[in-house]
């Protein structure tokens, strides 16, 4: 709601300069959301009557103007306006003036001929004007008065951000009416006599949506000049709310909806055919509004129509088929209370929103139309000339306005506060809200403007703005004390962000929505989450993958000529499960280029799937993890093995597809890994076990296996075997090449043992190392001599 | 004994000459060894008549310890020297760089947000998740947002398929929690919030911190006290100006913006008020016998504020030279 400061205080003046009376507003809740001076600073113009031009003798574009500024005598002014003409009235800023930007105006010679000051266009004096050339004023402006003043140019267009719930400050009428409850200055609405009825014709009105429409009011007026301008203080009031003057009835209905807060239609009388009727949209019914767009109409929509046809969508915006033109001579005026509830959402649906709707789903003043029709009439009659008919009106079901039970202690206590039974009734006198004593409170009935009063709580708030939330004390608040769970079942999150980030990772955040190619190519999923209206294209699917937002980031910082990236997330993935959705976190890796920094004491080597594993076994620790081959889509069939707790898998990892390596155009391999958050965040406190004193015994083993034999199996032989007083089982070596076989490899297990009772002798350790060898000759392994 | 005085001059001379280890055995060999001279003078003292063999004897020891001092001198000095060249030796350049991997580090809203945790752990308050695709229920409804109401034009949702949405703001996790947990209840919520929004100072996704108190008597004394206090732990500035201006929101009454006053004049950083009775009644809780104030931060915006960011895109485009400086 944008207005002029001029404007309102002719409603109500407090006496407050702009920047209090914003900050009263802001601090109301009518934030103040900018305010701009009507014109720029400049001092020293008035208003001059050009009486004679002549040309200048030395300039081809210039002319000699002599000019009346009231002082009774002419002034001589060099003019080089293409408009400047005998008898016209314009700005003149004379010597000593300072226009905007700091422009001094001082007596000069232009071309050798003397000028004593400007005749000024609108842009030098920062007035918007359409006229290219002086800022051309009425014929009965007065000579010799400051411009400013005439103009009205000390003033200023305030916007508020109104809230929802205060929808009776989307009209000059309200602001005031804040104002006045705010600093008890005395409010002065304007006379608003009804008009002589002229004309004995009416058209009827029938209420067909009682509930929707609570009441119709309508008049028909006969005669009017459509082409009569809107005058200027019309025009101006209308410009500094950021409207458009259109024509004088459309502005006259566009400034009684700001001064009032009610909206008004215009119909072009000769285009309704015969009454007006108020119903529901029929089925299949469709309508052109005034913006052009023809919309079908959806059953739960209030329209208003003749007695053929829909000639509006109610509350909302006017049907072409009616609308007021060059050519009308007639109008059926319109001023009517719609239930919020009948117009809500409608406007959002057919995607806009419109200056009646905006009001009508708030709520608008249900008993205020009837005098808005008035005034609008008599502005109408007054500049567009005309006669004006009876009112019609028809009323439906309008809104109750049940009192409101508020305690004293219960606003204290709610606030904070120790307010007196006599503090509250003076705010609620203030508000215009009639509060009547009942026991330990009050029982308060809103007024017809106020739609947010339901409720206790809705008094409490209008308390603690008219008290001023500045002045609620904020002490620091007294509370039980009591300690917060800290289970040690459960790793801290922090703790384990801070742990990859501990490994070298470096943490992102990238958007849950994806390109759905991402999910085709990184979890060969073809039926992702879909948004119903996504951004962008690429952005319209959810991830059930981090993978993607890893290796895009990758992207985008190998553009930056990034040689080694190691990134991670933290975030949700979006499942699809049958009907449900589900949305598990997981902690995501990449590492690509150098397994360390560059530098200068290490060989400089790829990162690879090792590397990355001994990192997701950290992530892990003191948990240990099973890795089982496994296949992922976008993974290296070779390289990549799911993680497994207990038997359940909780991730996966494993090196970037070949495939997707070519297609994102990267010049090695990344190692990804993926896990599930919750399952890394559980573990078990620590059970001490006994440490043994007794001398630890090591025996080392090398077996030659074939190439596919896994370590793993042979280590998860060996610990099946649950040998006595083994402490660890564990390999250090993997050796290829010379000495061994084509397709063979030696690997070299160290096997430790302590006992807790007896330091161990040859005839304990014998028959250990005898089962480790017999079991590792079960899997194809003989000891390498 | 002009000759016991020759053997030790000239055996000190040796030993002064040797410069090694295997030298200096060699020379204790020529004077103590099996045939070394002193050792030879000894043999001989035995053929010496006994009145002159005590003195001869008392001579020679003598020139023997004599020997053997100068000896564990030059063995000792030898020692000293050798050590001395290997300690030369193995002098490193410490100021080579470190060897060896390096450490990656947080992303600065994930730092904003657990130094926030962190503030508000030390007043009791737990932390809280939930679901980012939302129910219309948890996301609006529940928050007194019926279908139609204008406050949902406030809030551009993402709707996905099947009819839910992607969370707009972090209170639909008050609902579940509330739900979920009698009063009384301390909880803060973080997470990613999502809204129909892009531009230089807009972002798709972005984060949010919900704050709820729900106990016997919360007042909004209460709730403008604790977020003072935040305010002025979080900036590290104890003469923060904050301001608490009236506002509506569906799900909090009365309800307020938050401001603070920075060298540019009063700036937003989050809305709260007292948890409007219908919420509460939503989520089964007696709103006559319980009160609580909720309030919603950008988690985004703090981190700008506090670290100086200027561009909030800067936070999802992760490029590693930006992130980095916050190791």
């Amino acid at each position: 709601m944008k207005f002029s400061e001029n404007w309102l205080k002719s409603w109500v003046n407090p006496g407050l300069s702009t920047e209090q009376l914003n900050y009263l507003l802001t601090m109301a809740g009518l934030e103040v959301e900018s305010c701009e001076p009507a014109a720029p600073a400049f001092s020293g113009v008035v208003i001059a009557e050009v009486k004679t031009v002549r040309k200048h003798e030395n300039a081809d574009r210039l002319r000699v103007t002599e000019v009346d500024v009231g002082t009774g005598e002419l002034v001589q002014i060099v003019c080089g306006a293409p408009n400047v003409a005998e008898g016209v009235k314009v700005p003149c800023a004379l010597p000593g003036a300072v226009l905007p930007g700091d422009f001094k105006i001082k007596p000069t010679k232009m071309r050798g001929v003397p000028s004593n000051g400007m005749l000024c266009s609108g842009k030098e004096l920062g007035v918007p004007d359409e006229v290219d050339g002086l800022l051309l004023l009425p014929a009965d402006a007065p000579v010799g008065a400051s411009i400013r003043d005439y103009l009205d140019l000390d003033d200023h267009s305030i916007e508020l951000k109104i809230t929802p719930n205060r929808a009776d400050c989307l009209g000059m009428r309200g602001i005031a009416r804040e104002v006045a409850a705010l600093t008890g200055a005395p409010l002065t609405a304007p006379a608003l006599p009804a008009v002589a009825v002229t004309l004995d014709e009416r058209r009827a009105v029938t209420l067909r949506a009682d509930a929707a429409c609570g009441r119709y009011l309508g008049r028909v007026i006969r005669g009017v000049n459509q082409a009569a301008p809107t005058p200027d203080w019309m025009k101006t009031r209308l410009a500094r709310a950021g409207l458009r003057s259109i024509s004088a009835i459309v502005d006259v209905t566009n400034y009684i909806l700001l001064e009032q807060g009610q909206p008004l239609h215009a119909f072009d009388l000769a285009r309704l055919q015969g009454g007006i009727v108020v119903r529901m949209a029929e089925q299949g019914e469709t309508l052109t509004l005034l913006n052009g767009k023809e919309q079908a109409l959806d059953a739960d929509m209030l329209v208003i129509a003749d007695e053929h046809k829909a000639v509006a969508l109610a509350g909302v915006m006017g049907g072409a088929n009616s609308e007021v033109s060059d050519s009308t001579q007639d109008v059926f005026l319109e001023s009517a209370y719609f239930a919020p509830e009948a117009i809500a959402g409608r406007a959002r649906r057919l995607g806009f929103s419109s200056d009646a709707s905006f009001r009508y789903e708030r709520g608008v003043d249900f008993t205020l139309q009837a005098e808005a029709m008035e005034r609008a009439t008599a502005l109408i009659l007054d500049i567009c000339g005309g006669q004006a008919g009876p009112v019609t009106e028809a009323v439906g079901q309008l809104p109750a306005r049940a009192p409101v039970k508020v305690r004293v202690a219960r606003v204290n206590q709610v606030l904070g506060l120790q307010l007196s039974a006599d503090d509250m009734a003076a705010m609620f006198a203030r508000l215009g809200f009639v509060a009547q004593a009942d026991g330990e409170g009050f029982l308060v009935t809103p007024p017809s403007f106020r739609f947010d009063i339901a409720i206790e709580e809705d008094l409490i708030e209008e308390v603690a703005r008219l008290h001023g939330y500045d002045n609620i004390p904020s002490d620091a608040p007294q509370a039980r004390a009591r300690m917060l769970a800290q289970p040690e079942t459960l790793t801290p999150r922090g703790e384990l962000r801070r742990r990859v980030a501990a490994r070298d990772y470096q943490e992102i955040v990238s958007y849950a929505f994806v390109d759905s190619t991402w999910e085709q190519d990184f979890a060969a999923n073809a039926a992702p989450i879909k948004l119903i209206n996504p951004i962008a294209s690429q952005m319209s699917v959810m991830r059930s993958t981090l993978f993607g937002g890893l290796v895009d980031t990758l992207v985008s910082n190998l553009n930056r000529k990034q040689a080694r990236v190691r990134l991670f997330e933290i975030a949700r993935v979006f499942l699809k499960r049958g009907e449900t959705v589900e949305q598990p976190e997981r902690v995501a890796g990449l590492a690509y280029g150098g397994r360390l920094p560059e530098q200068w004491g290490a060989k400089s080597e790829r990162v690879d799937f090792y590397d990355v594993k001994a990192d997701v076994e950290a992530l892990l620790a003191p948990r240990v993890a099973e890795f089982r081959k496994a296949s992922h889509p976008a993974l290296h069939p070779g390289r990549t093995a799911d993680v497994l707790l207990d038997g359940v898998v909780i991730g996966v990892l494993g090196e970037l597809h070949p495939q997707w390596v070519q297609k994102y155009d990267l010049p090695a391999a990344p190692v990804l890994f993926e896990l599930d958050f919750a399952a890394l965040l559980a573990r078990q406190p620590v059970a001490a076990q006994p440490v043994s004193r007794l001398q630890p015994v090591r025996r080392d083993f090398a077996f030659v296996v074939d190439e596919s034999v896994e370590a793993g199996a042979l280590l998860a032989a060996f610990e099946a075997l649950n040998l006595p007083a083994v402490t660890g089982i564990g390999l250090f070596d993997v050796y290829r090449g010379k000495g061994l076989e084509e397709g063979k490899k030696s690997l070299a297990f160290k096997v430790l043992m302590q006992d807790t009772a007896k330091t161990l002798t040859d005839a304990d350790v014998e028959p250990v190392v005898q089962a480790v060898v017999a079991c590792a000759a079960q899997h194809g392994a003989h000891l390498r001599l | 004994m002009t000759q016991l005085a020759t053997i030790l001059a000239t055996a000190q001379a040796a030993l002064a000459d040797v410069t090694d280890m295997v030298g200096l055995e060699q020379v204790k060999a020529r004077y103590l060894g099996k045939s070394g001279e002193l050792t030879e003078l000894l043999k001989q003292l035995g053929k010496l008549p006994p009145e002159e063999r005590k003195t001869a004897g008392a001579a020679i020891n003598e020139t023997k310890q004599a020997f053997e001092a100068a000896f564990n001198a030059r063995r000792d000095a030898l020692a000293a020297e050798k050590l001395a060249a290997q300690l030369a030796a193995e002098s490193l350049d410490v100021t080579l760089p470190g060897r060896g991997a390096a450490v990656g580090g947080l992303h600065p809203v994930t730092l904003t947000l657990e130094r926030i945790a962190g503030l508000f752990h030390s007043l009791g308050f737990d932390v809280a998740d939930g679901p980012e695709i939302e129910s219309d229920f948890h996301n609006f409804q529940a928050l007194n947002i019926p279908a139609n109401h204008p406050a949902r034009a406030m809030q551009d949702t993402f709707y996905v398929e099947g009819g839910d949405v992607l969370r707009t703001h972090t209170s639909p996790i008050q609902i579940r929690y509330m739900l979920n947990n009698p009063p009384p209840i301390k909880i803060i919520a973080p997470g990613r919030v999502y809204r129909v929004d892009s531009d230089a100072t807009h972002s798709p996704m972005f984060h949010q911190m919900e704050g709820l108190w729900v106990d016997e008597r919360v007042s909004f004394a209460d709730l403008k006290a604790t977020l003072t206090d935040f305010l002025r732990r979080f900036f590290e500035r104890d003469d923060l100006q904050v301001r608490f201006r009236p506002s509506f929101f569906p799900f909090t009454e009365p309800s307020a913006e938050i401001d603070v006053l920075g060298e540019r004049g009063w700036l937003e950083v989050g809305g709260c008020g007292m948890v409007h009775p219908n919420v509460l009644k939503n989520v089964n809780i007696d709103p006559e016998r319980y009160t609580g104030f909720a309030f919603g931060i950008g988690l985004d915006r703090f981190a700008m504020l506090r670290y100086g960011v200027n561009d909030l895109r800067l936070f999802f485009e992760n490029d590693l030279n930006f992130l980095k400086q916050f190791n």
